[in-house]
């Protein structure tokens, strides 16, 4: 019974869920930020995608992690 | 790292019930003794040895090597290019574009008044991590910064010119005493020394981490949706399949462009806010 392949498979899960909120608020308060001032979408833009990078990385040690799960176990 | 092939394997090939198992996705993905040029062979590549460590050249060293080469050829074009007039054309203004972008973008808005010492090597680390992510995608290639090492070693980089920024600038003790901020209670200043520390250290970690796993995780996507159609066993996933891995492909070249801005724009940040601090 080979309990580290389910537990990555629901660690990746979990953690795809929490980025995919975050980065949704942070598309949500941008594009409406975009909206209101349609002079400033460029530095928006470059902002926002900063966060989501830095947001990506945080749901990728959590990847790693999932990885050294299924390939240790 | 060849011990290491041969352990996954072993525990792929154990917990696979096909014949496709994660044996060719490993190998398309880890670093390996030879150069594969699938249907034509194989070349061997030396091993050697240093007191009992490995340093034998593998296909992310000849990568590097080459990401290395073509970028030195490259840039000398370029600086020869200056030469000859001060305002550029073709090829010259082409690479100008991007140098003016990482200095105006990136290192005068986060590092402020002495940013010309701390841009060559902001520049350096942004064209090597752009060529190498852009290399991966070509067939037969490997992606020099999907490996963990490489990017370990390009965050020790950007960890070791923060603290030499923040020493250059105020000195050995000045520096880490400008990490605490004034007017703080003495009951909690351990606390703080501690978490300090911490964050000195978890900022090149999650470099690391961010480059790394944004390399690996594009190839194993695709990996896995084209290795869908040998799992399923049949031709009529391959369309749907084949049509995914091409979105996932484009998408990968927006991530190698994105990850080597977000790696360069990190490190000027934290130089900058190593060399300047407004506690």
């Amino acid at each position: 019974m080979d309990l580290g392949w389910l537990g990555a498979g629901l660690g990746a899960g979990i953690a795809v869920i929490g980025a995919g909120l975050g980065i949704g608020k942070l598309a949500a308060s941008a594009l409406e930020a975009m909206g209101r001032q349609p002079e400033a979408a460029g530095q928006i833009r470059t902002n926002m995608i900063i966060a989501a990078a830095l947001i990506e990385g945080i749901a990728f040690f959590a990847l790693v992690i999932c990885i050294l799960l299924a390939v240790k176990a | 790292m060849s011990s290491d092939t041969l352990v996954v394997n072993d525990t792929l090939v154990q917990h696979s019930s096909e014949g496709a198992g994660g044996d060719w996705m490993l190998h398309h993905i880890m670093d390996s003794n030879y150069l594969d040029f699938e249907p034509f062979g194989r070349i061997l590549l030396p091993h050697l040895e240093l007191f009992g460590m490995d340093i034998s050249i593998t296909k992310h060293v000849v990568f590097m090597w080459l990401v290395a080469v073509i970028l030195i050829l490259i840039l000398m074009s370029v600086s020869k290019g200056y030469r000859k007039s001060l305002v550029p054309k073709g090829f010259t203004n082409f690479i100008e574009i991007m140098i003016v972008f990482v200095r105006d973008e990136i290192v005068k808005p986060t590092i402020g008044k002495d940013y010309q010492k701390y841009l060559p090597y902001l520049l350096t680390i942004f064209f090597f991590i752009l060529l190498s992510n852009l290399f991966g995608l070509l067939p037969y290639s490997a992606t020099v910064t999907s490996n963990i090492a490489v990017t370990a070693a390009l965050a020790g980089l950007s960890f070791i010119m923060t603290q030499l920024g923040g020493i250059r600038n105020y000195g050995f003790f000045g520096y880490f005493k400008a990490m605490v901020p004034h007017g703080m209670p003495v009951v909690i200043l351990p606390l703080i020394i501690v978490v300090e520390i911490l964050g000195l250290f978890t900022k090149p970690f999650a470099l690391c981490i961010r480059l790394f796993a944004n390399m690996i995780a594009g190839h194993v996507v695709i990996l896995s949706l084209i290795g869908l159609i040998f799992i399923m066993g049949s031709v009529l996933v391959a369309p749907v399949s084949i049509a995914f891995a091409l979105f996932i492909y484009l998408l990968e070249i927006l991530v190698a462009l994105i990850q080597a801005y977000i790696f360069t724009m990190l490190s000027s940040l934290f130089i900058g806010m190593a060399a300047h601090q407004e506690h």
